[in-house]
């Protein structure tokens, strides 16, 4: 089995290799020189060779590519062009707050989901399996952005219970969850944001416990005479696994993906960074949160997979 | 055990008996069930008019979707002969979600054509190239793969610096990835398949085989996942939209719309709500049909 | 409705000549005196995913024979002795790793012979009816029809040939043409098997378990269209199979395998009343008897096979063989004079004077 782990890992590198390239090569896709973004506009032409040559810019693409790479590995992403910090103060205060959000997210998206698709897998075909079926269907199919303005229209505009945008009335810094002034700015981002984790765990549970439910040995527990509730228990003990595979698999979505729900609420996390990032053609904060971003999901990734080979031994085998 | 080399002549066979019914072939038996499956016939026939209402836009649109008007803004519903009402800087809302239709329905199925022939054409290669060539392209696309579809898909377009081209590009970008490993998997059960070897015992190189043999047990499955990704790919290209990074104004779009009006939620909260409702239902009726055409296609013979 | 059963001898080809009714094949280049096929010490290793570097399974190790124009040669052999690998070896499915072969006087693939796609000209296979031996999403007819769409016909062309063939292997095509894999019986793909093999109009065919699928009355109705479509076409066979009754109905001469190796071959009636290796004779003794007076008591063969990856040292088989001395395990036999036709010759060190086996002549 730490053979399938050193493995799993080993695969993982060249991969987090053609990640860091990829983001590495999203400067050079945008129209213009990145220069722009640096210069003064009234540069002349030796301050422009002098701070092409204080970037590295002039040196071959490999040479530059390696150069960054061996900043990223030591945490310098250089410096917001907008606020003149570091990039890495900026995206990792940024991501915590997408944390604290996707924490939220993903249990409550659990909870739901699962009970939603156990009830449902347990009477497939009956008139609650197509409710729930039906939810999925919707829950995955709706965008959303307009659930949380919808939301914001009902709760916020209408019935003014909950705030419409933001993170607390003080702001990010001094937001604390043991203060329901602040934790009510909490509530409508996070339904929005597990409203489609709902949809795929609910469908996943449902198609996991209808397998088990099919196989032999729940026909065994029963003629044993172990009452349903008992049978009930062993199913969904058996049907977990696949269920936290896709429920981890969503918390590195979520974390990566939250970019329209942080922007519909003005949450400050690393999503709302990265668009505010592209209205600003701020480079390096773009760079910084989009690789850090993708790491988290490839991370997220192998921690399930190896996660899952522990649990499940039949995946070891793979 | 002895017998003559040649049976009398006008002999039969043992299991010669034309069976009585003929049975259909395959792509007739999937129009059979398609046509006897009410729910889907139902939503692929909202998906026609909607997709018929973008087309005829001109001929239904009350009023063109690019007027402004500095007095008619925000105006509620039935105001003036305005069915829906006004958006933030006069225009006829209905004219403009009519209009609209385009642009989202255009982003949502040009990236999906796009990533079906790349990916498509890669995943069959690459299931049918020997070990190395199938591990660059596989692992290439596993690079892609690596990134959550929203990220991937901002961050290029983003990069590129918005416009509905770049957003298309950007998305067929996204959904490379994925249908090139739908046609690789198919390709590759397919490739081990005792008639795929008959076929080079014939002396067929491999384009032939590949066109007449391989792509038509193919093209199934990807036909299948590439009608699912239309819906995800509506609801990213209005995603992009909305961020800004899609449609520039002021082009009517569903997604930007969303944006836009967003500001004004407090004094026109239902019309906000209009454009997503639109993104909405024509996500939803093209996942159901989709899902009615995987159940059609997806028979053991 | 005439089938390849009732109608006379005749060359399917025109340019063979009408009217010459068996006469001369045209393609035929070395004359009926030329072996049509002269493999000589073939061989084929498979490597072994997940073992050692050097683990190989030695499908095929050093297999030699002569196929005459015009015969039937059955090969037999148990599970796993290499006899798929030999036949997809002949037409280069899978490339060989040591050996040659010789088609007509000519070299297959080395720079003065005829190329693997010439070859496949002359040489066709009927695949065992497993359900994936025809394309599932294709009119049978479409099937047959394109081998000779491959070489070189026009659709409308080639179609009309298949029919044709469908025909001649018994089946109405206004019937079956136009029908899928799924609604023909096992008896009709296999046939369609066949029809596909010979639309090429091949002058060889291999037959890799082509009836074992088949139930008992189906088989031996297609052993017969098989006997008659081989005399009407001027067929050569390679008839591969582990049912030693059928070998026998079908084949002029037998080759018997194992583990990769010829252990024995010879004309078919004495290899069945005359066995000379202890594997064949044993082989033989296996067959359940029909006769209540002749019971078998015990089996000829105990234990397993060996492993192919690691096989025992010299002869193959001696560390089943009841006659087994040092030099068995010492020094692999020779096959003899295979080269000759009307040889019966095995691999054994007890018909091998000068062996130094204790049975041996002396």
């Amino acid at each position: 089995m730490l053979g399938y782990i050193a493995r799993r890992i080993l695969f993982a590198i060249p991969i987090a290799f053609g990640v860091s390239v990829v983001c590495f090569s999203l400067v050079y896709l945008s129209p213009g020189d990145p220069l722009q973004t640096i210069l003064p506009s009234d540069a002349t032409a030796e301050m422009v060779e002098q701070i092409k040559h204080a970037y590295g810019l002039d040196r071959p693409l490999p040479v530059q590519f390696l150069l960054w790479l061996g900043h990223v590995l030591t945490g310098d992403f250089g410096m917001s062009i907008a606020t003149r910090r570091p990039v890495i103060l900026e995206v990792t205060g940024a991501l915590s707050n997408t944390f604290m959000l996707t924490s939220f997210a993903v249990p409550l998206a659990f909870t739901i989901g699962y009970t939603m698709g156990a009830i449902a897998g347990c009477f497939p075909g009956r008139a609650v399996d197509r409710v729930v079926t039906g939810a999925a269907v919707v829950g995955v199919s709706l965008p959303n952005y307009w659930l949380g303005i919808v939301l914001v229209i009902v709760f916020a505009v209408e019935l003014m219970v909950l705030p419409a945008t933001g993170m607390g009335p003080k702001g990010s810094a001094q937001f604390s969850i043991f203060r329901w002034s602040d934790v009510q700015y909490l509530v409508l981002p996070v339904v929005t944001l597990s409203m489609i984790p709902v949809g795929i765990i609910s469908r996943t549970t449902r198609a996991a416990v209808a397998e088990v439910l099919n196989q032999d040995f729940v026909t065994t527990l029963r003629a044993k005479g172990l009452g349903e509730i008992a049978v009930i228990r062993h199913v969904l003990k058996n049907s977990a696994p696949q269920v936290m595979a896709v429920m981890g698999l969503q918390f590195g979505y979520l974390m990566g993906g939250s970019i329209l729900v942080e922007t519909v609420f003005t949450w400050p996390g690393s999503g709302f960074m990265l668009s505010k990032a592209i209205i600003n053609r701020d480079i390096p904060v773009l760079q910084g949160t989009i690789l850090f971003l993708a790491m988290i999901f490839v991370a997220t990734n192998l921690v399930v997979d190896l996660l899952q080979s522990v649990i499940d031994p039949r995946i070891r085998r793979a | 055990m002895s017998q003559t080399a040649s049976l009398p002549i006008g002999a039969r066979f043992d299991d010669d008996s034309p069976p009585a019914l003929r049975v259909r072939g395959y792509w007739s038996s999937v129009g059979y069930r398609l046509r006897h499956d009410p729910a889907t016939l139902f939503f692929g026939l909202i998906v026609l008019l909607i997709v018929l209402a973008a087309i005829f836009a001109p001929l239904l649109a009350p009023f063109d979707p690019y007027k402004e008007g500095v007095v008619l803004r925000l105006k509620p519903f039935g105001y003036r002969g305005h069915p829906l009402g006004t958006d933030e800087l006069g225009r006829d809302l209905l004219s403009r979600l009519i209009y609209g239709g385009r642009s989202s329905l255009l982003m949502g199925l040009v990236p999906v054509c796009i990533a079906t022939a790349l990916g498509g054409t890669l995943g069959v290669i690459g299931g049918f190239a020997g070990r190395r060539v199938n591990a660059a392209i596989m692992r290439t696309m596993d690079v892609f793969y690596a990134f959550p579809s929203v990220l991937l898909a901002v961050a290029i377009s983003g990069a590129m610096g918005g416009g509905m081209a770049n957003g298309m590009a950007a998305l067929a970008l996204v959904f490379t990835p994925a249908m090139c490993r739908v046609a690789e998997t198919a390709t590759a059960q397919v490739r081990s398949l005792d008639f795929i070897e008959a076929a080079r015992a014939t002396g067929a190189g491999m384009f032939t085989i590949v066109r007449y043999h391989v792509l038509g047990n193919v093209l199934g499955p990807v036909f299948i996942y590439a009608s699912s990704l239309v819906s995800v790919s509506i609801l990213l290209a209005s995603g992009l939209s909305f961020l800004g990074l899609g449609v520039k104004p002021p082009t009517p779009d569903w997604g930007l719309m969303l944006s836009t009006l967003r500001q004004s939620i407090y004094v026109a909260p239902l019309s906000c709500a209009l454009p997503g409702a639109a993104i909405f239902v024509t996500s939803i009726c093209f996942n159901l049909v989709s899902d009615g055409i995987r159940s059609a296609m997806d028979v053991r013979l | 409705m005439s089938t390849a059963l009732d109608t006379p001898l005749r060359p399917l080809s025109r340019a063979a000549g009408e009217g010459r009714g068996g006469g001369a094949d045209p393609r035929d280049v070395g004359g009926p005196a030329q072996p049509l096929l002269i493999a000589r010490d073939l061989a084929k290793h498979f490597h072994v995913r997940g073992g050692s570097k050097s683990a190989r399974v030695r499908a095929v190790d050093g297999v030699s024979f002569t196929l005459f124009k015009g015969e039937t040669l059955g090969i037999v052999g148990e599970s796993g002795c290499g006899k798929s690998t030999l036949a997809r070896l002949l037409l280069h499915l899978v490339e060989r790793d040591g050996g040659e072969l010789i088609f007509d006087g000519e070299p297959v693939g080395a720079p003065r012979g005829i190329t693997v796609a010439a070859l496949r000209r002359h040489v066709q296979m009927v695949f065992q009816d497993s359900y994936s031996s025809l394309n599932p999403r294709m009119p049978v007819q479409d099937s047959v029809a394109f081998g000779p769409f491959v070489h070189g016909r026009r659709k409308p062309d080639a179609r009309r040939v298949a029919r044709e063939m469908l025909v001649k292997v018994g089946l109405n095509p206004d019937l079956f043409g136009q029908r899928y894999p799924h609604e023909l019986s096992g008896g009709q793909k296999q046939r369609v098997n066949i029809a596909r093999a010979l639309a090429i109009e091949p002058r060889m065919v291999i037959l890799d378990e082509a009836v074992s699928a088949l139930d008992k009355s189906v088989e031996a109705q297609v052993l017969n269209l098989l006997r008659a479509l081989k005399a009407q076409f001027n067929l050569t066979y390679l008839f591969i199979s582990h049912d030693l009754n059928v070998v026998r109905y079908i084949s002029d001469r037998v080759l018997v395998m194992y583990l990769g190796r010829v252990v024995e071959l010879g004309p078919s009636e004495e290899i069945f009343t005359r066995p000379l290796h202890p594997y064949t004779r044993a082989l033989l003794g296996s067959r359940p008897s029909m006769d209540p007076a002749h019971r078998i008591e015990e089996p000829p063969i105990t234990g397993d096979p060996p492993s192919a990856i690691d096989p025992p040292t010299g002869c193959r088989f001696h560390t089943r063989c009841p006659f087994a001395e040092d030099v068995c395990a010492a020094k692999s036999p020779e096959l003899g004079a295979w080269l000759e036709r009307g040889s019966h010759v095995a691999a054994c060190h007890m018909l091998d004077a000068g062996s130094g086996h204790s049975a041996a002549p002396a």
